[in-house]
């Protein structure tokens, strides 16, 4: 069966408050904070991107367990801010773990879910028996203008999978995605920062996409809410994915888990990667992972997860860093060093 | 092989020179050397011109023609002219290279010019760092000021060096270079001038560092036997010695110790047959003061760690046991890296001919130099002694 | 972290060397792969640098040796005032500097600290 052979995750170092953002741009830091659900997010050093996330993802992944280079023979790196407009990270990537050059290798877009269009591409290419591993990465160093309401929420970091179908710690029984064209978010080529329409953003293109994926996907599998152990939804803020959940019927107590925004901000295509990143921290075998992303412009990638033995017998977890920890580590910068990190101040 | 004299000296003040080119700089040293010399184009063999990098400082190569077109040897004359690169060791191996062709019986009378135009370019530092292992240390972030205070660091932990003592090896230099008239910086500082300038790369300072100057240095050297046409004080070269190390630092065995340094002295020692305590005065490449601490002690005139409490008490001042750095060294004097191993020759001319004017050095009869290209992957040292 | 190492004296190169400075023509050379772990040898922290790493400083620069006995200058992320000699670190993938907005990135290997 076609599954997670291992993953890794990584978080940059840097935070910044909410309430030091609102601080400098005039909001109600209680108010925005208490909307938004979020606390702080994470903030990339100078010299971090998304080739660097998904290089230290990656290796944390194959620290895990030992899978050799050689036979990896495809990597798809989904991010909404790759390093080039031309020139792919996915071979950054390959370099770096030693898996060039008999490989393919690609980079995705598709806002916020480009890393799980990159796990569905991978399922693909090993559950047709074309190679035996593929790796699939979600990172971002996410772009928001600086005063804009998504500058509050845009983080950093993300998450690598390994797929194959060799004694998997996860089994991936299903996937299947929901998409329309959708203008609720988007990015022209060369602009800076991201545009928006505003409240647009919800019902016709979170709730409708994430909503639709994911009945589809109960209906598929012939499952219920009740039968999954953890559910992780896409979380561009805290609001979203628990309404979302309530209205397809999971509880706090399957979403808690994956739901990192609040410490962690919305890492775009890493988001729902490193949710299931942090799920499978704790995963236990015989746990049962429901997973919507979703992704603006817009589509919703749906995925049923079981845990295996895998996850103890072949994997060494401790051997990389989880989510948990990253998240713990954290340093705090003030706006000014953080408009620094970011690049915000042209020199 | 026959022995050689230096016959003329000619140097350009040093310092921001930004009325005079690169090619005016070499001339004015030319003139002077050669009317020191009293030597006539018609007479000139070859030339050798020592520049670190003219090609990413003003844009130009082939200076080796050029500065032999301007200074009037290369049209009509059709003089060879060679250019030497070295890193700052250029001037010094360019002098090396003038030697052995005078030594060798190739050529009679060579010229031996230095030169280096800095401050045309806004970015020095990285220019600089290309004398490190670029691909190794510099795109790792290694600056020039970098690498050494790594060596400052290594030195400190192991000897306990002050960074009061370290300080004391700019404050003399400062002392001497007051009192040389070509000298970028002519200015006694204190202490606390050092203590108290801005951080460049820890523990070292700005006033630890030699700065970025223009200037031209060239001297002229002959068949001993051929000197006294020339001059009435020849100066003779007793030793040229050339020793090479690892490109990049962190591959040396001890950071605070320069091989290079060691086997370049003791070859020359060796060579001169003369002891350290034979030397009157030496002329060593304080691109950083830390640098100059390291060359004193590789050299072999004192033990290794004991080098900051030797400059503490004053013996490497004018008057002490081994004056170093008469003329203001790298950090006072200026260093436009071509230029620098030829005015430590220029340097030790003077003081040998008693011409040094208010930094003579009484009874100099014996003087050295040490000329170091990078992190010491170059270093040329040369002995001179009174004819 | 790949490097070289000489067969017949089994020292480790990293950066990778094609001769062996020892053994020289007599040196077997082959890949090997470092461990990525070391330690402090010298460091010093950087306040001026050339212009494509300005926007880095102060950072610090350091003489690591690795496991393998072998030794590289490189960076170390931390705050200047916590870095030591004999600072035990591990490798990381960063980038080393960019060639303005629109050049290439070179990417390579800085350290962070590995204290346990």
């Amino acid at each position: 069966m076609v599954g997670i052979i291992t993953y890794g995750a990584y978080i940059p170092r840097y935070r910044i408050k909410v309430e030091e953002i609102a601080r400098v741009w005039g909001g109600n830091a209680a108010e925005i904070t208490g909307g938004l659900g979020v606390i702080e997010k994470a903030v990339p050093d100078y010299d971090e991107d998304t080739a660097t996330f998904a290089v230290e993802a990656t290796r944390s992944a194959l620290c895990r367990r030992i899978v050799d280079p050689k036979e990896i023979k495809a990597i798809y790196v989904g991010s909404e801010s790759h390093p080039y407009a031309v020139k792919p990270t996915s071979v950054t990537v390959g370099e770096a773990i030693g898996a060039t050059p008999v490989m393919t290798a690609a980079d995705y877009e598709f806002a916020c879910k480009a890393g799980t269009a990159g796990i569905q591409t991978a399922m693909g290419l090993v559950g047709a028996g074309m190679m035996n591993y593929a790796i699939a990465i979600g990172a971002d160093t996410a772009q928001g203008a600086p005063g804009d309401a998504l500058e509050y929420t845009a983080a950093a970091g993300g998450a690598a999978y390994v797929i194959g179908n060799d004694d998997p710690i996860a089994v991936i029984s299903h996937t299947c995605s929901f998409s329309t064209d959708t203008p609720d978010f988007w990015r022209r080529e060369g602009a800076d920062y991201p545009r928006h329409g505003g409240r647009f953003s919800g019902e016709p293109g979170y709730f409708k996409h994430v909503i639709g994926a994911a009945k589809m996907m109960l209906a598929d599998m012939g499952t219920k809410p009740s039968d999954y152990d953890y559910a992780v939804f896409h979380q561009p803020n805290a609001k979203f994915p628990q309404k979302a959940a309530a209205r397809l019927g999971f509880s706090q107590d399957q979403i808690k888990t994956g739901l990192l925004v609040s410490r962690l901000g919305n890492t775009y295509s890493g988001a729902v990667p490193l949710g299931l990143a942090a799920v499978l921290d704790v995963a236990k075998p015989g746990d049962k992972i429901f997973i919507t992303s979703y992704g603006s412009g817009s589509g919703s990638d749906a995925f049923d997860i079981t845990v295996t033995d895998a996850i103890h017998d072949k994997i060494d977890r401790s051997r990389g860093p989880t989510v948990d920890a990253m998240l713990a580590d954290a340093k705090y910068l003030d706006y000014a060093v953080y408009a620094r990190h970011k690049g915000k101040i042209k020199t | 092989m026959r022995d050689v004299a230096v016959i003329g000296a000619g140097i350009t003040a040093f310092g921001e020179l930004w009325n005079t080119s690169f090619r005016e700089m070499c001339t004015e040293a030319g003139v002077k050397a050669l009317e020191d010399a009293n030597v006539a184009g018609e007479q000139i063999d070859a030339m050798f011109v020592g520049s670190m990098s003219a090609g990413r400082f003003i844009g130009q190569e082939h200076v080796g023609a050029l500065v032999a077109d301007y200074v009037g040897l290369g049209g009509d004359l059709h003089i060879p002219a060679t250019r030497v690169e070295a890193a700052c060791a250029s001037g010094g191996l360019a002098f090396r290279q003038a030697v052995a062709a005078v030594a060798s019986g190739m050529s009679d009378i060579v010229v031996a010019a230095g030169v280096e135009k800095m401050t045309d370019v806004s970015d020095a530092t990285d220019v600089l760092a290309g004398a490190a292992d670029r691909e190794w240390e510099s795109f790792a972030g290694a600056t020039f000021p970098g690498l050494y205070a790594m060596i400052a660091c290594d030195y400190m932990n192991k000897y306990g060096l002050t960074r009061e003592q370290l300080a004391q090896v700019a404050v003399k230099n400062h002392y001497h270079g007051a009192k040389n008239p070509f000298a970028q910086f002519r200015s006694e500082i204190t202490q606390s001038t050092v203590l108290k300038s801005t951080l460049v790369a820890s523990p070292l300072r700005l006033f630890d560092c030699s700065p970025v100057s223009d200037g031209a240095a060239v001297v002229i050297v002959c068949p001993f036997k051929r000197a006294k046409e020339f001059t009435d004080t020849p100066i003779r070269v007793l030793t040229s010695t050339q020793s090479g190390d690892t490109i990049a630092l962190h591959d040396r065995p001890d950071f605070s110790t320069m091989g290079a340094t060691v086997a370049a002295g003791n070859s020359a020692f060796k060579q001169a047959k003369l002891e350290r305590k034979d030397i009157d005065f030496v002329e060593v490449h304080d691109c950083f003061t830390i640098a100059e601490l390291c060359a004193i002690e590789d050299l072999g005139f004192v033990p290794k760690g004991t080098a900051g409490k030797f400059t503490e008490e004053g013996q490497t001042q004018i008057g002490g046991k081994l004056p170093v750095n008469t003329s203001g060294g790298l950090k006072s004097c200026g260093h436009p890296v071509g230029a620098t191993g030829i005015k430590q020759v220029w340097e030790v001319v003077q003081q040998l001919r008693g011409e040094a004017g208010k930094r003579q050095i009484d009874g100099a009869e014996i003087g050295m130099t040490q000329n170091v290209g990078g992190t010491g992957a170059t270093v040329v040292s040369h002995i001179f002694g009174r004819a | 972290m790949v490097g070289t190492k000489c067969k017949t004296c089994g020292k480790v190169f990293f950066p990778p060397r094609s001769v062996c400075p020892h053994c020289r023509r007599n040196g077997k050379i082959v890949e090997y792969k470092c461990s990525g772990k070391g330690e402090v040898l010298t460091f010093s922290v950087i306040h001026s640098a050339s212009d494509q790493y300005a926007a880095m400083k102060p950072y610090v620069l350091a003489i690591v040796e690795l496991e393998e006995g072998t030794r590289m200058t490189t960076q170390i992320i931390c705050e200047p005032e916590e870095v030591y000699i004999g600072m035990p670190v591990k490798s990381v993938f960063r980038v080393l500097d960019r060639e303005g907005t629109e050049g290439i990135i070179h990417y390579g290997t800085k350290f962070v600290p590995n204290l346990a």
